[in-house]
């Protein structure tokens, strides 16, 4: 089954593990960069055959994949598929002319520069090693170097951040001219040392979040950007020269298609099977060294959950979502109530209805989204 | 045993007055439970009552004291149950009057007292804990001498905690408390004064047999309800169950009828034989009727048959709750329960959990009400929402009702009381320091929080009691809550309508903080008939969204959405608003958290 066109690669190496992540991150081991880019080559060789001949998109993801060893990070650039979209997340202090020039001779053509933030107390707040003006170089480094699909990655609802923080940031943001934004709520997750330190302030603006939401989204379309997926944007197409600048490789996640994902803790879904790579380093490099798959979780989606998430991820588009594809997991009843209610709408086109949420339904997509959803 | 050398008596003390261990100390010191014997407390049996220091359920024990039977009867001390203490007081000839030295007489104490008065009872007075260091007797003593027209020098004074003076207490009784006076060779007659029931024998009744003779096997019919049993035993407790060949005129005991159901044994009827039937009943049988309601349903909907269960086997031993089915648009499925008053309810409820293991709503209680609409039509109601709209006249029970305060606390009460719609009646001084205050005010009142009200208000100083005193019209009207627009049956209530609009006001308000907010706006009313008198809106979210969702996250973010799927399915729908369960909790306990 030759099929698949998105190709995942998880490179997990971190400088510093910052007190929110919740990613599958590894600190130092700085020795061991060769030995996993050795892992994943051979994960890739093992699991590879279910590509398509034309794959669309890779990503590398991380981690920070730009903190990787040059000569390794290299030499798994090389190795890759040839694809329409190779996108790799890099944190702005690792970006340096060389780096730049690395990336592109490696194929590259899409940069996710991990900004966060350009107000340095909210930095400091987040442990990142970046300041303000690293971001500023990085993306000019890049540009530079040739690229010209920047995206930035925005966290909001930092503890101490107030909507002036925020207001400040956006500019910031835009007077860099990125192709693409992705603006997140900071997630603080129970458990995690970042909630333990910051519970209480975060708490106490739960109820600002509401503003700061519609505030990205009221900037961030005033200034040409299309908001076409709940945290993403992009330069509309008419001020990009007609280019499409969504994430094309998010948009096969959101579209349903499947992805291959290689490395530890990754993540596929083929044909119905979703698979978790086990997260531990160890674990991970051993098996493939000795030749065998690495240890995994496996979850079987029945017909009904693969609507669900159907549901689930094309609700967070912009773009109409067929009815026909989740008749059997809708709930009817919640429809007409949220359609009264005047967060979404249903339209028939030639090939049958379609469910489009309107944009206070967008707001409340997760919501919208539950109350949609048929479970047993 | 001769009539003569029998003594039949209560003991009248208010909670925590010693009770309990003055039975205990009596028990050990006739020999009827030697020390390792001893559990502590011996007759309040059940678990609860251990717990909350009452006793619900009277027995009764016989005890050896110098050639006499003294036949101990307990009462129950609660408010919810005066007619129980009235059939146990009819059962003797006596009572002891126990006061703690350090307290005083209290309302409940004192109300228990006039009952024994009534029934020309001969009370032997006696001031208990002096060994205390706050203690005084005197002052106690001279309370009690005062209300019962005697001497201060025959009031005794004891520590049931140490024996002290417990030997003069046994004395007191055989030579104060007058032997019964019953006709031993007329036709059997028995008072019911308690039921238990027991699961393998069914019924149990406790008697006081008054003339004539009962003996095993023989068929007996209960006068009043007419329900016939065979005594398949008979005994006395001392304290154990102890068989007997007989039980006489004047003596005390226990029946063991067969019966599945207390309901056909009540308390107050008289037991006679058939073989030699006496012709009239003993006199004082009364039919209690609940007077306070309250809806219950499982907190999980599918726990209905389990409540269902529950409250059968509840039932069985204990006659005074009713129940019937009812149906709430907003809490599904649950019964309607009928309770004696508040502490009857709380009892059933603990019991409901504790028991039987189940989560439950209660709703807020109210009382009876007896409504005669336009058409002339007389209907009672249990429940507000069944309340008809088109009134002619509203009933609603009245009682009675004794404070006992110390002094500076009398304006307190009278605050309090006039708030509650509250009629004067008198004021007396008991001693110089403490007066009773006496006031008619409606139940509706009462169940609401009165009791913790003048609590707080007197600093936990004020005794309370009351009566049921019949039922009188008021100016009472229906105010309705609407969420969404639709009516909350389960939050209808029946109000003066002088309170009307404040009270609606609250729960408005309160509903409005509890009820989470939606993706729609949600106006929250309250209503009489079809005018709004108070009105609240719980604003829509403007945000609700998952951050991030990429390919390692979605099995994790498909199941945060179908978890918030499932929890809103357990919530109630009204007026297509998810109201959680907390809601209806917090409003319907809207007047315990106004006391703090």
């Amino acid at each position: 089954m030759r099929h698949v066109r998105h190709l995942y690669i998880h490179l997990p190496f971190c400088a510093h593990r910052c007190g929110y992540c919740d990613f599958v991150t590894v600190v130092g081991r700085k020795g061991r960069h060769g030995e996993y880019v050795d892992a994943l080559l051979a994960e890739l060789a093992l699991e590879g055959d279910v590509l398509a001949m034309h794959v669309e998109t890779v990503f590398l993801g991380g981690g920070t994949p730009t903190f990787t060893n040059a000569s390794e990070l290299s030499r798994l650039l090389d190795a890759l598929p040839a694809c329409d979209e190779l996108t790799v997340e890099a944190n702005p202090e690792t970006v340096t002319p060389e780096l730049a020039l690395l990336l592109r001779v490696g194929g590259v053509t899409r940069v996710s520069l991990g900004a966060q933030s350009f107000r340095p107390h909210l930095l400091r707040v987040l442990e990142r090693g970046a300041g303000p003006d690293d971001v500023r170089r990085a993306v000019h480094t890049l540009r530079d170097a040739g690229f010209d699909n920047i995206s930035l990655d925005l966290l909001y609802g930092i503890p101490g951040e107030s909507p002036a923080d925020l207001a400040a940031d956006l500019a910031d943001a835009l007077s860099l001219e990125p192709e693409h934004l992705s603006c997140y709520e900071l997630e603080a997750k129970p458990g995690t040392r970042f909630t333990h330190a910051h519970g209480e302030a975060l708490a106490a603006q739960a109820e600002a979040l509401e503003g700061h939401f519609e505030t990205v989204v009221d900037t961030l379309t005033a200034a040409g950007y299309r908001w076409y997926e709940t945290a993403n944007f992009c330069r509309e197409a008419a001020r990009a020269g007609g280019r499409d600048l969504r994430a094309r490789h998010n948009l096969g996640y959101w579209h349903g298609s499947d992805y291959l994902g290689i490395g530890m803790g990754a993540v596929s879904t083929l044909a119905g099977v979703r698979r978790r790579n086990a997260p531990g380093l160890g674990r991970y490099v051993d098996a493939l060294a000795a030749g065998a798959a690495p240890p995994r979780e496996v979850e079987t989606l029945d017909p009904r959950t693969r609507e669900r998430e159907r549901l689930l991820l094309g609700l967070r588009l912009d773009e109409p979502l067929p009815l026909a594809g989740v008749a059997r997991v809708l709930d009817r009843a919640a429809l007409e109530r949220l359609r009264a209610g005047g967060l979404v709408e249903v339209a028939a086109n030639g090939h049958g209805e379609e469910l489009r949420l309107t944009r206070r339904g967008r707001f409340l997509g997760g919501g919208v989204t539950a109350e949609l959803t048929l479970v047993s | 045993m001769q009539q003569d050398r029998l003594r039949n008596f209560a003991i009248i003390a208010h909670i925590d007055h010693g009770k309990s261990t003055l039975a205990d100390r009596i028990l050990e010191l006739t020999g009827a439970l030697s020390e390792r014997e001893m559990r502590e407390q011996v007759l309040d049996s059940m678990e609860l009552e251990r717990e909350r220091g009452i006793t619900i359920k009277a027995q009764a024990v016989r005890v050896r004291w110098r050639g006499h039977h003294l036949n101990l009867i307990d009462t129950p001390g609660h408010v919810d149950f005066t007619y129980e203490v009235s059939r146990s007081l009819q059962a003797c000839e006596g009572a002891l009057l126990l006061v703690d030295a350090a307290q005083g007489i209290e309302a409940q104490t004192l109300a228990n007292a006039y009952l024994a008065l009534d029934l020309n009872l001969d009370i032997v007075p006696v001031v208990n804990k002096i060994d205390l260091p706050q203690a005084d007797p005197d002052a106690a003593a001279a309370e009690l001498a005062e209300l019962l027209g005697d001497d201060p020098e025959r009031v005794l004074r004891i520590s049931a905690k140490t024996g002290e003076g417990v030997e003069d207490v046994l004395d007191a009784l055989v030579e104060r408390v007058p032997a019964p006076t019953g006709d031993p060779e007329g036709p059997p007659r028995a008072l019911v004064f308690d039921s238990s029931y027991d699961q393998y024998r069914g019924v149990v009744a406790f008697v006081r047999v008054v003339d004539g003779r009962f003996e095993p096997r023989e068929t007996v019919r209960a006068m009043a309800q007419g329900t016939i049993f065979e005594a398949e035993e008979l005994g006395v407790m001392s304290p154990a169950r102890e068989p007997v060949e007989s039980l006489g005129a004047g003596e005390v005991g226990y029946v063991v009828t067969g019966l599945k159901d207390v309901s056909r044994l009540r308390v107050g009827d008289t037991l006679t034989s058939r073989r030699r039937p006496a012709t009239r009943p003993l006199p004082g049988y009364q039919d209690v009727k609940p007077m306070v309601f309250a809806g219950i349903f499982p907190t999980d909907s599918d726990e209905y048959p389990e409540l269902r269960d529950a409250l059968e086997k509840l039932k069985l031993s204990d006659a005074s709750l009713s129940y019937e089915p009812e149906t709430s648009h907003a809490l599904g499925f649950g019964f309607r329960c009928g309770f004696l008053g508040l502490l009857h309810m709380e009892i059933v409820r603990e019991r409901l959990e504790r028991e039987f293991d189940l989560d439950l709503l209660i709703t807020a209680p109210n009382v009876a009400y007896r409504a005669t609409t336009r058409s002339g039509e007389e209907v009672e109601v249990h429940n507000p929402a069944e309340m008809p709209r088109e009134l002619e006249q509203v009933e609603e029970p009245y009682v009675k009702a004794s404070v006992i305060v110390p002094k500076d606390y009398v304006g307190a009460v009278m605050e309090l009381a006039n708030d509650r719609r509250g009629s004067f009646d008198h004021l007396e001084y008991l001693s110089e320091e403490r007066v009773l205050l006496s006031y008619e005010l409606p139940l509706g009142e009462i169940v609401l929080d009165f009791y913790d009200q003048l609590k707080s208000r007197t600093r936990g100083y004020a005794s309370f009691d009351y009566d049921l005193a019949g039922f009188r019209p008021g100016d009472l009207t229906r105010v309705d809550i609407l969420v969404g627009g639709e009516q909350v049956d389960a939050l209808s209530l029946i109000i003066h309508r002088d309170a009307a609009y404040d009270r609606g006001r609250q729960l408005v308000e309160r509903l409005r903080q509890e009820i989470p907010r939606q993706m729609f706006d949600v106006p929250v009313q309250a209503a009489i008939g079809s005018r709004v008198i108070a009105r609240e809106t719980i604003k829509a979210r403007r945000k609700d969204v998952l951050a991030k969702c990429y390919g390692g996250d979605i099995t994790r973010k498909r199941k945060l959405l179908e978890k918030q799927k499932k929890g809103k399915k357990r919530m109630k729908q009204v007026g297509g608003v998810e109201v959680p369960q907390e809601a209806f909790l917090a409003v319907l306990n809207l007047d315990s958290e106004r006391k703090r």
